[in-house]
């Protein structure tokens, strides 16, 4: 009798289907996975290090390339930790912004997600779909910050500026006619906020068309359906939040429960799932969309009627208006030490936490009152549910486990920080 | 949301009593700090007993406290902070432990509490040097394989021991000391109270 061993597979890092640079040692017998062993850290930069060398604003930037996918949220939950620090309020037009900006960043993740997710699956037309909804997005990104995804836009206090009144317009050029243009900009004749209302009017047909290419999709179901099967139970023992854990059953959302920014004023429901399996937690990611379409909406008729600051009038912590500037010593003598020495942060410690598009995204800082922080913790969401890849991997095949992957949406910027 | 807050201290101060070596509520967060004889038993009860019913281990991290307002720290080095949620009772607290021994830090494992706590010990232990008792899979996570020293600790430099290169003459990757300088740009300072005060413009 021949000796019969487990089989040991090494999954990445180079993996098409392991979402940037997961290195995953699977221990098989024959095709069914007994063992899952993620190895991470091959992204990691010591983001939380380079925090505690730089002053608080001069790591706004950083939280960009955590999560690649959601920028946005994520410095939402460092500026939240910060301001709870310095006792400071955001202006309310600043808060429907931020709002309005966490909704299309979730958005754009879950496009992105369902793309890709659905390319690792077999479905290759989906990601064609999505990238094309995104790049609208990424417009109004690059309309309000001037990068088309390391925003760096929320700051300390507040955003760093009012939405544009004109949206960038197309050329005519070499490759593109000079009629082509005219229909390119034909939604973008108006303001960031005329562009805006006419995406979210548009993307519930783009919606349907997704749910028509997958949600009956025999293929799609066969991959997906029982496959990561999470229990409630398992889920809060693992830690899960967010989709992951709405997926399972449980209605927890921090915009309901923990509202922050202007979560409390706009109306919308929280999807939850049943089976806890991956088929669940890609419908409940479908319908978040949908909400956040109705969040951005109604943010969009608030910010039309409701004009004025967008960042606190503090100059300790935000820079004076440039006009100020220049007729005034005192503005001059703040921007000066604004931008030399920074914040100081009474000593103390917070968490902050926000509903990011892949769950509980949290900064824990701990001041000793100087321009730096003394420590800061990065809470990432992926970071738990990677760590709960063992568990609902095993007993499952090895071509389940990119459906595992895909289905917890992970990205490596926040795992490795 | 005060009120909820009142309620978990009482809660917390009827369970422990002085077990707990204190008890803060700032800027809406309930801190407490336990001795780490009684690290473990205080954890369980915080999940098992239903008028506290934390579920959720949302966080775990080490900090290193060595140069906490420039050299004014008095206590231990080490310290493992944790971060639980109550989904039932919609409420978070924070629990810190400090670690003995300054040498050698070591605290219990809450493995068998929370599952999620593996991963997050686990990258305590990594860049801190922290030693989880009774972690049955302590291993470097973030850091490269074969890594030495702890990076996150106060005395490790933010350029880092050592340097990666391809040497073309041994044809392969070789490490050699670092051969940047480290600078800074913006020098750290810690002002008197007063200085600055954000919150009073």
């Amino acid at each position: 009798m021949a000796d019969i061993r487990n089989f040991t597979l090494n999954f990445g890092p180079q993996h098409p289907a392991a979402h940037g640079v997961l290195r995953l040692v699977l221990e098989l017998d024959g095709e069914v996975v007994q063992r899952a062993d993620p190895h991470i850290g091959l992204l990691h930069r010591a983001t939380e290090k380079l925090a505690e060398t730089r002053t608080w604003v001069q790591s706004v930037p950083y939280m960009d390339r955590l999560d690649y996918v959601s920028m946005m949220c994520n410095e939402h939950a460092y500026c939240l930790a910060t301001e709870k620090l310095l006792g400071i309020e955001v202006p309310e037009r600043g808060k429907y912004i931020r709002t309005m900006f966490d909704e299309i960043t979730r958005i754009l993740n879950h496009l992105l997600w369902i793309g890709c997710h659905a390319l690792d699956v077999g479905a290759m037309t989906m990601a064609l779909y999505t990238f094309r909804e995104r790049e609208d997005l990424m417009d109004a990104y690059e309309a309000v910050s001037g990068a088309r995804l390391h925003a760096a836009y929320y700051r300390p206090g507040g955003v760093y500026r009012d939405l544009p009144d004109r949206m960038p317009q197309y050329e005519a050029s070499t490759w593109t006619s000079a009629k082509k243009a005219g229909e390119l900009n034909e939604n973008r004749s108006g303001s960031l906020l005329d562009f805006l209302e006419d995406f979210t009017n548009r993307f519930p047909t783009y919606h349907s068309e997704y749910h028509t290419l997958l949600t009956d999709n025999r293929i799609w179901k066969q991959r997906l359906v029982n496959v990561g099967v999470v229990t409630p139970e398992r889920a809060k023992q693992m830690g899960f939040t967010g989709a992951m854990l709405r997926g399972s059953g449980i209605a927890w959302d921090l915009r309901k429960k923990q509202p922050y920014a202007a979560y409390d004023k706009v109306d919308f429901d929280v999807p939850v799932g049943v089976n806890g399996d991956s088929y669940d937690r890609y419908l409940v990611r479908m319908e978040e969309m949908l909400q956040s379409n109705k969040i951005i909406k109604q943010c969009i008729d608030w910010l039309r009627k409701n004009p004025g600051p967008v960042i606190t009038d503090n100059h300790k912590v935000a820079p004076p208006p440039r006009e100020g500037m220049k007729t005034n010593m005192e503005e001059l003598i703040h921007h000066f030490k604004l931008f030399t020495e920074g914040i100081h942060v009474p000593a103390g410690e917070a968490y902050a936490a926000v509903e990011h598009p892949k769950g509980e995204f949290g900064i824990y800082f701990i001041s000793d009152g100087a321009n730096k922080p003394y420590r800061m913790k990065i809470r990432a969401p992926g970071y738990v549910h990677l760590a709960g890849m063992d568990e609902m991997s095993r007993g499952h095949m090895l071509a389940d486990v990119v459906t595992i992957i895909g289905s917890q949406d992970i990205v490596f910027g926040e795992i490795d920080r | 949301m005060s009120a909820k807050l009142e309620t978990l201290s009482q809660n917390l101060q009827k369970h422990f009593g002085d077990k707990l070596k204190s008890l803060k509520i700032a800027l809406g967060e309930v801190t407490v700090e336990v001795a780490p004889a009684d690290y473990l038993a205080v954890m369980k009860m915080l999940r098992d007993e239903a008028d506290l019913g934390f579920d959720e281990l949302i966080d775990l991290c080490g900090v290193d406290y060595s140069t906490y307002g420039d050299g004014a720290w008095q206590g231990k080095r080490f310290a493992a902070v944790t971060h639980l949620l109550s989904l039932n009772n919609n409420w978070r607290l924070r629990v810190r432990v400090f670690a003995e021994d300054d040498e050698f830090p070591a605290v219990d494992s809450l493995t068998g509490i929370w599952t999620s706590v593996n991963w997050f010990e686990r990258e305590a232990f990594d860049l801190y040097g922290i030693a989880f008792v009774g972690h049955d899979d302590l291993r470097r996570i973030l850091t490269d394989y074969g890594f030495i020293g702890h990076p996150f600790r106060k005395d490790f430099p933010i350029s880092g021991h050592v340097e990666m290169r391809y040497d073309p003459d041994q044809a392969r990757v070789i490490y050699q000391p670092v051969t940047i300088e480290p600078r800074e740009n913006t020098p750290r300072i810690v002002r008197e109270d007063t200085f600055g005060d954000a919150a009073h413009g």
